[in-house]
């Protein structure tokens, strides 16, 4: 495995290639507090381009930055430095990386190729409506510079995804972008973000593999 | 300090910097902490608006001072003195406002006052902290449920697409971008293109203490990479009912001249959300800026409603 490090606005970012190839690429988004797989997923097995996967700000071999002040989009941010190293992509997102994905999907609708989103941590965050609102608080010896970064579990946990914001970046790649079948829904979760674009004709279910099957054919 | 900052400084008579100046740290970023005023006296804390500093208090501050409060303000992260970040959220920020005041180590709660978006953040603050905020001033920085006056049209896929790419693309830059320096004269010009309303002569003042002086000009402190939009999933209608609710003394502020930097709530839309109880004033021909067209008016203005509320 050969890991780049990219220098992104303030973070330094490790994008790990676990697979060399031809064809197009595939992006592999983690889940919150996990980390890039270090060999390619079975499930991915199917794909023949290059394999990528890159740990997100706060996590895996990526810089933690001090205070906290995690967001979907600058994790959407972080994914799409990858982008622009890497070229047009295909993602495969588990959890937040799933929901953090479909935000890059609606950003850049003409570079990335299709979307899976899996089951994993952070697939929710802190559900579509706003609660009553609270300060974050993490112990000081808590904050040791290691990862997971526990303002990014704290942050990235309780994060509102209202529906019709997914529902716009759907929109935008409906709009925007080439594909019929654009987003594929292979997790059993399916929060209130997820179940609210399940009714756009480019949004399918399926497993998997199926949908790599189906992107990597693009 | 150079002849020249000192003749700009000397053209702003009423403007002082603080009394005294900290640090306090914030979890491994360190916040610039300033301070106006007696520290036996009444406390009160500012904050400033998005893309400002405190250093915009400094004819503001010292008319509080003079009515017998110890004002005390910080940059917010990324901003004036305080440390850059590699993350910048509005909760964080929040944050940082709880611990500038656990930092003053007091008995009593305060009152709080804060400028466009500093306005917002301390709504939220005194829904957070209770016990600690006695009461909220907020100057110009009450919520409408259109957003902010330069927010784009969410609906056009276009624009959309635009303000996106736009945020992407200069975060993609932004790993190794500096501001550009420029002259002092240069940089306050360039600053009137947010603040149309206010004087050069004072653009000039801010570049002094908001900007640093490098070998090839000034720059701005503020973090480079910072930048306006996307807002992300926020909606602007989710802060109403949370201000209506609020329960302590509360006095809003609103300029009636719509400008960019603002976000253009019209007394029509303001009085209506505002708590129970609230005093509220729309001062006419006056910019997003009240407190720096018109600090005399709104010191006042704090001054009488701060007698009746502490």
């Amino acid at each position: 495995m050969k890991t780049i490090l990219l220098e992104h606005v303030r973070s330094r970012l490790a994008l790990h290639e676990l697979q060399d190839g031809d064809g197009q690429s595939l992006l592999i988004l983690h889940g919150l507090g996990q980390s890039s797989p270090t060999s390619v997923p079975s499930i991915a097995q199917v794909w023949q381009g290059p394999i990528f996967a890159l740990d997100f700000t706060g996590h895996g071999q990526s810089s933690v930055p001090a205070g906290g002040g995690y967001t979907c989009e600058a994790l959407m941010s972080d994914a799409d430095a990858a982008l622009a190293k890497i070229g047009s992509i295909t993602i495969l997102g588990y959890g937040l990386g799933g929901y953090v994905g479909l935000l890059l999907f609606g950003s850049r609708p003409s570079e990335v190729n299709g979307l899976a989103i899996m089951d994993g941590p952070g697939l929710d965050g802190g559900g579509g409506q706003p609660t009553s609102p609270k300060l974050l608080h993490v112990p000081d010896d808590e904050l040791n510079g290691t990862s997971p970064d526990p303002w990014a579990l704290a942050e990235l946990s309780s994060d509102i995804r209202p529906p019709d914001y997914a529902e716009e970046h759907v929109g935008q790649i409906q709009a925007l972008g080439s594909q019929d079948k654009a987003v594929a829904v292979c997790s059993l979760g399916r929060p209130e973000w997820l179940r609210a674009i399940s009714n756009s004709p480019i949004v399918f279910e399926t497993q998997a593999e199926q949908a790599l099957e189906i992107f990597s054919a693009i | 300090m150079s002849d020249e900052v000192r003749t700009i400084r000397a053209a702003q008579p009423r403007a002082q910097r603080p009394d005294r100046m900290r640090r306090v740290d914030v979890g491994g970023l360190e916040l610039s902490v300033l301070e106006w005023g007696s520290e036996a006296s009444q406390p009160i804390l500012l904050a400033h608006g998005g893309f400002d500093f405190a250093g915009t208090w400094d004819v503001f501050a010292p008319l509080l001072a003079s009515r017998g409060l110890r004002v005390i303000a910080w940059d917010q992260r990324g901003h004036g003195d305080s440390d850059v970040s590699a993350l910048y959220t509005w909760e964080a920020d929040i944050r940082d406002a709880a611990q500038v005041i656990k930092s003053l180590r007091l008995t009593e709660p305060i009152p709080v006052l804060g400028h466009s978006k500093g306005g917002g953040m301390l709504n939220q603050l005194a829904e957070v902290l209770p016990g600690h905020i006695k009461a909220v001033i907020n100057l110009d920085g009450i919520p409408n449920e259109r957003g902010f006056s330069n927010q784009v049209d969410r609906s056009d896929i276009h624009a959309l697409d635009g303000e996106l790419k736009g945020w992407l693309d200069h975060r993609r830059r932004s790993a190794h971008v500096a501001r550009r320096a420029d002259s002092i004269e240069g940089l306050a010009e360039r600053r009137r293109t947010m603040n149309p309303r206010l004087s050069v002569d004072w653009l000039k003042y801010l570049v002094t203490v908001g900007a640093r002086h490098d070998k090839d000009g000034w720059r701005w402190k503020i973090d480079p990479t910072l930048r306006f939009g996307p807002s992300g999933a926020w909606r602007p209608q989710w802060a109403i009912p949370r201000l209506k609710g609020l329960r302590l003394p509360y006095l809003g502020i609103i300029g009636t001249v719509k400008e960019e930097m603002g976000w253009g709530t019209t007394p029509e839309e303001a009085f209506p959300i505002l708590p129970t109880g609230a005093e509220f004033h729309a001062l006419a021909e006056t910019g997003h800026f009240v407190h720096i067209e018109r600090p005399d008016d709104v010191a006042d203005i704090v001054g009488d409603f701060l007698q009746r509320a502490l």
